[in-house]
């Protein structure tokens, strides 16, 4: 038994669901972690594209901004922003979306804009960037997020982006084809949407992790499938590779990049 | 054509109070010189256009030369929020400032618009999400072809244009590579145009047939600006100080240590 820590097991189980034919839009922070991991350990051949245009990027160490110089570098190509979103999103090349948020509520749909009203907010957070469209134009969406109280809610201040909005088929009455989120990746659990309710309902839950602490850690009376498994612990070549990818991060940004 | 012009001289020319201004760079190639020179020459009202704000806004914004914000993602990188723009949308500090929100494929396609000329962005979009009914600009058309309904917004078309590129060549043709942004269609798609260049060459010399450039009678003014990204970075010349997108964090959360810094490195520093 190796011991890792609960935001690695997010990041790893996050990095097993994709597939070595993904192409994937990729986000900041956790999301490029496991797709990076993914990309290094079982998924050598996945297509990365992050927003700022690169395509088919191989970064050795992970970047702090969506356009740091070592995406364009490591490129299979690089193309300008409208076309990205344009031809690339819009057009319906990418497979899987990550995303994550501030908020959540039990259909997965998101809020990165504001917590408050939007025209008096008491926290005003960066907003959408891509993830309105992303929510709609890949195949799937991984969302990625530690979970708690205060980010698994009842109901979120703002929909930023959709997921299976009121439940049932409303994505497809709002005329979306794709899937939306099909996981949830948390540190103590992974979710699945319910496929008649399409509420998320937990269907692995992580190594030593309890019913009552997701229960405790979810803002809603949380729904668990009539059989749940345990999620695989991480190996140690993930763990290794993962954190290899970090302490070289780390050493690339400098010591004061947490 | 263009012409070269020092950065006083460009800003003081083609930036006017009141104006319309699309400082772009998609993390890469950020004009943040001249940035610093609009708030030298204490531009106000501007309405400032910009997919992603990052520092640069930030800095604008804090000293008060914005009256409105148009942007899809007002955070600092990988690192947190833009203290300045959050005070000034939540405690109206250093004075009020309305601003238009988007999504970053809106954004884009709004410049990829204004460079066609057309006088409105089509796009499928904000499906199921909320700032269409916060954001009045944000409508819909119907497809006369199929029937399907898609977002449509104003297209951008900024009084000003500021960016920063590459090289320039002698004939005032400017030159971009690496992560391109949305910098050749903002530029397009306004009145008039500031290019801040790494160098200043004689020729382009041997170069990729399809290279992004943006000819001399595209642009209105190219100035000389060594390091005019700085922090932002500049393909091939400097990489991305991402220590001081960590620093600023807390240089920006305070107003008296922001005013400071404002003070000693760009008020004081021609």
């Amino acid at each position: 038994m190796v011991d890792y820590t609960s935001n690695e097991m997010m990041t790893i189980a996050a990095a097993r669901a994709l597939r070595n034919e993904d192409v994937c839009f990729v986000g900041i922070g956790a999301p490029s972690a496991a797709s990076n991991l993914a990309r290094l350990t079982h998924a050598p051949d996945i297509t990365l594209i992050y927003e700022s245009g690169t395509i088919g990027t191989k970064p050795n160490v992970l970047p702090l901004s969506i356009g740091d110089g070592e995406l364009c570098e490591t490129a299979l190509t690089t193309v300008s922003v409208p076309e990205m979103f344009r031809y690339w999103l819009q057009g319906g090349r990418v497979t899987v979306g990550f995303l994550g948020g501030a908020q959540i509520d039990r259909y997965a749909n998101l809020n990165t804009t504001v917590v408050g009203p939007y025209d008096k907010p008491k926290v005003r957070l960066p907003g959408g960037g891509g993830a309105p469209e992303i929510a709609t134009s890949c195949g799937e969406i991984f969302i990625i997020m530690a979970q708690g109280k205060r980010s698994f809610v009842d109901k979120i201040d703002f929909v930023t982006s959709l997921g299976h909005g009121e439940g049932g088929d409303h994505r497809s009455r709002l005329g979306v084809k794709t899937k939306g989120p099909t996981r949830l990746i948390t540190d103590l659990c992974i979710f699945s949407p319910d496929p008649q309710s399409k509420e998320m309902i937990v269907v692995s839950i992580h190594p030593g992790v309890t019913r009552e602490q997701i229960a405790e850690a979810t803002g809603w009376p949380v729904k668990f499938a009539a059989s749940v498994e345990e999620t695989a612990a991480p190996t140690a070549n993930e763990l290794g590779v993962l954190r290899d990818l970090h302490a070289r991060t780390k050493q690339a940004q400098g010591a004061s990049n947490a | 054509m263009s012409r070269f012009l020092s950065l006083a001289d460009a800003v003081s020319e083609i930036v006017r109070d009141g104006d319309t201004v699309a400082m772009e760079g998609f993390t890469h190639l950020i004009p943040s010189v001249a940035g610093h020179e609009i708030i030298r020459q204490k531009r106000r009202d501007l309405t400032l256009i910009r997919m992603t704000p990052d520092l640069i806004y930030d800095q604008l914004v804090g000293m008060g030369c914005a009256k409105k914000l148009v942007f899809s993602w007002a955070g600092n990188p990988g690192v947190g929020s833009l203290h300045r723009v959050r005070d000034a949308i939540e405690n109206g500090w250093p004075g009020p400032l309305a601003y238009e929100e988007h999504s970053h494929s809106a954004m884009a396609n709004a410049y990829e618009a204004g460079a066609a000329g057309l006088p409105l962005a089509v796009f499928r979009g904000y499906i199921g999400a909320d700032l269409p009914k916060v954001n009045p600009n944000i409508k819909s058309i119907v497809c006369p072809f199929t029937g399907e309904k898609l977002a449509a917004i104003p297209s951008h078309r900024p009084d000003v244009a500021v960016i920063h590129a590459l090289r320039a060549d002698r004939a005032g043709n400017v030159m971009l590579e690496g992560i391109l942004g949305v910098q050749k269609e903002a530029v397009l798609a306004s009145k008039r145009s500031i290019v801040t260049v790494e160098e200043i060459v004689e020729d382009f010399g041997p170069r990729n047939l399809n290279a992004v450039i943006l000819p001399s009678w595209t642009v209105t003014a190219v100035v000389h600006a060594p390091r005019g990204a700085y922090p932002s970075y500049a393909q091939g010349y400097y990489k991305r100080e991402n220590s001081f997108y960590i620093q600023w964090d807390k240089i920006a959360r305070e107003r008296d240590t922001f005013l400071a810094w404002m003070k000693t490195n760009v008020l004081e520093a021609a």
